[in-house]
């Protein structure tokens, strides 16, 4: 009994640090007063007045410019690259995984000033060393989903396929597809939700006119808190929630299969 | 039998060094059941592999109906391959993966259903049209591979281990299927096996094949009953393999005593390998034999004893139907023309190739 009344306290204690934050800036997001520390009220008010914001709305419209794009590049690349990988011999295979690895360890930061280094030194910053920038590091994700669908698919079947007189384009999408298309899927769901809420790599690649949510918040942040940003940042915790959402019903789904 | 059908010319292939086929050479004709027999590693899937278009070889050329193939990719060749794992297309239903192949090459609905019914009733799988894959037994999906591979009507049917998953019974009864298969369909079957019983069973040719080189090409009799050299005699059925040496025609020494053969044409006191199959070897009284020993076992296998009979310092191996209790003491005959004489093996890669079994 005391062992479980124990570990329940200990189970509501984390969820209560891992939660609590967002649970505070969403509640926030509603108060109809202008402090902090006192609750005005109900209200939609920060909600409407983000709409009328014009630097917010571009910032937003912005970040899905560059959160579809690069997702979507990023899949159809990381999709290639994986089939590239998985026909490799195991040696290469090792060198190619660790390096497509290497993006992901590396603190972003790094990544983000090093590639602000690099665009520097040939272009101006701009949406498209923004773009380039999140397809670096929204490519790892995809590969690491599609390859192991890869390495469930049976080669036997993609040689029956050509046997049997299919060209290998036709094979491909007729025996190989189907098995990897979840992985592919969920490859681009993550790279979605990398590219959504990426602020470090976006802060230094981006240049003067570009502001995507998460920088715009930041540099909104600088100059003093705006109710409106809570409602903002309520939005796109609303939108990875959504994501997490489907990304589980869709392995819970194939569970049950 | 028919003319040549596929020239497997001077083909030599090796994987990351490792040479597999070396100056392969081999025709087979049409109309022929063709069997590559030998121990895994031998080169018998990689040669199928090499007719299938999944390799190509590092030298030599593939001929088929007299056009050169060697570098036409799979999708472009007129045979068709049953996979050792099946490999049928799990998201499809039975009579999808049979459409597959025909779809390809745009047949007509009506025409394809036509085929799928009678491939299936060909296989005994009549009304499995709509069924799933992951519901049939391993048997059932390798029939459905084979119905798969034969309604493009391929003019060669490649088959790799196709019943190497399957239990003994089952295996049985497939075999004598695909032996009707091949009359009914009257094309060339080049069948993959490591399994010699299978091999005999059902081919009109053998390939015995060891460590890349070809040992021997025969009939099952011949290659039963003549084989080329030791490694063929220990790989096709059990065989009592013996040091000897060729006295003169017609006489060999084995084990200190001088036995009457058949065999002419070796050198004087030349080594040779001297194979006898268990079956041939007499036992009968101590007298009458040419050499005399005691039985150390003896194991009831149902058709037959299988004795070992230890004499001159050889353990013989002996099938008879008549039973012979441990420690009697009997003798050894054997009918000169059951006396197999072969050449040792010349050279130390050959010598490998027996230790290797």
């Amino acid at each position: 009994m005391v062992k479980k009344i124990g570990s329940r306290i200990y189970l509501s204690i984390i969820f209560l640090f891992l939660y609590l934050p967002i649970l505070v800036l969403i509640v926030l997001s509603f108060n109809n007063s202008k402090t902090r520390v006192k609750w005005g009220g109900f209200t939609l008010k920060w909600y409407a007045s983000l709409l009328e914001n014009e630097t917010i709305i571009e910032a937003f419209v912005m970040t899905l410019q560059i959160t579809l794009t690069a997702s979507i590049l990023a899949t159809i690349i990381g999709t290639l690259a994986a089939i590239g990988i998985h026909a490799m011999k195991s040696k290469g295979k090792a060198i190619m995984l660790g390096a497509t690895n290497i993006p992901l360890l590396n603190a972003d930061i790094v990544t983000g000033i090093s590639m602000m280094l690099l665009f520097v030194r040939f272009t101006e910053l701009g949406f498209s060393t923004v773009l380039i920038a999140h397809l670096t590091f929204d490519i790892p994700y995809v590969i690491l989903n599609v390859l192991p669908k890869l390495n469930q698919t049976s080669k036997y079947a993609y040689e029956a396929a050509l046997d049997l007189g299919a060209t290998p384009l036709y094979a491909f999408y007729k025996i190989v597809w189907p098995d990897i298309r979840p992985g592919v899927f969920s490859g681009f769901l993550m790279a979605v939700t990398m590219s959504l809420d990426d602020f470090s790599i976006t802060y230094f690649t981006k240049g003067a006119g570009v502001n995507t949510l998460s920088t715009m918040i930041y540099t909104e942040l600088r100059k003093g808190i705006k109710p409106e940003m809570y409602a903002l940042s309520t939005i796109l915790f609303g939108i990875a929630l959504i994501l997490l959402l489907v990304m589980n019903y869709r392995s819970s789904k194939k569970a049950i299969n | 039998m028919g003319k040549d059908f596929i020239h497997l010319s001077n083909i030599s292939k090796s994987f990351d060094g490792q040479m597999i086929l070396d100056e392969l050479d081999l025709k087979i004709k049409e109309n022929e059941f063709m069997t590559l027999l030998g121990p895994s590693g031998c080169g018998k899937t990689t040669t199928l592999r090499l007719l299938g278009g999944f390799e190509t070889p590092d030298e030599g050329k593939i001929f088929f109906d007299g056009k050169d193939i060697t570098h036409l990719p799979p999708n472009e060749r007129k045979l068709n391959t049953v996979f050792q794992k099946y490999a049928l297309f799990t998201h499809m239903s039975i009579a999808e993966n049979i459409a597959f192949g025909l779809k390809i090459s745009k047949k007509s609905k009506a025409y394809i259903d036509d085929k799928i019914k009678y491939a299936l009733k060909l296989v005994n799988l009549d009304g499995y049209e709509n069924r799933s894959v992951d519901s049939l037994s391993g048997g059932q999906q390798q029939r459905i591979a084979i119905a798969r591979a034969i309604v493009n009507e391929p003019k060669v049917l490649l088959l790799d281990e196709p019943l190497g998953a399957l239990d003994l019974k089952l295996r049985q009864d497939m075999q004598y299927e695909l032996i009707r298969l091949k009359e009914e369909l009257g094309i060339t079957f080049v069948y993959v096996t490591h399994d010699q019983e299978e091999a005999l069973t059902m081919s009109d040719k053998i390939v015995v094949m060891n460590q890349g080189y070809i040992q021997q090409i025969g009939s099952p009799e011949d290659i039963y009953n003549e084989p080329i050299n030791a490694f063929v005699a220990d790989f096709i059925g059990e065989s009592n393999i013996i040091d000897g040496v060729m006295i003169e025609d017609k006489l060999v020494e084995i084990l200190g005593t001088k036995i009457p053969c058949v065999d002419i044409g070796f050198d004087k006191n030349q080594p040779v390998d001297v194979v006898i199959r268990p079956e041939d070897v007499k036992l009968v009284d101590p007298s009458a034999g040419f050499m005399e020993g005691d039985v150390v076992s003896i194991i009831f296998k149902g058709v037959h004893y299988e004795i070992e009979v230890h004499a001159n310092g050889y353990d013989w191996l002996v099938h008879t139907t008549k039973m012979h209790p441990v420690g009697s003491h009997v003798g050894i005959n054997v009918t000169p023309f059951n006396i197999q004489i072969m050449n040792k093996p010349e050279s130390s890669d050959e010598k490998a190739v027996e230790l290797d079994v």
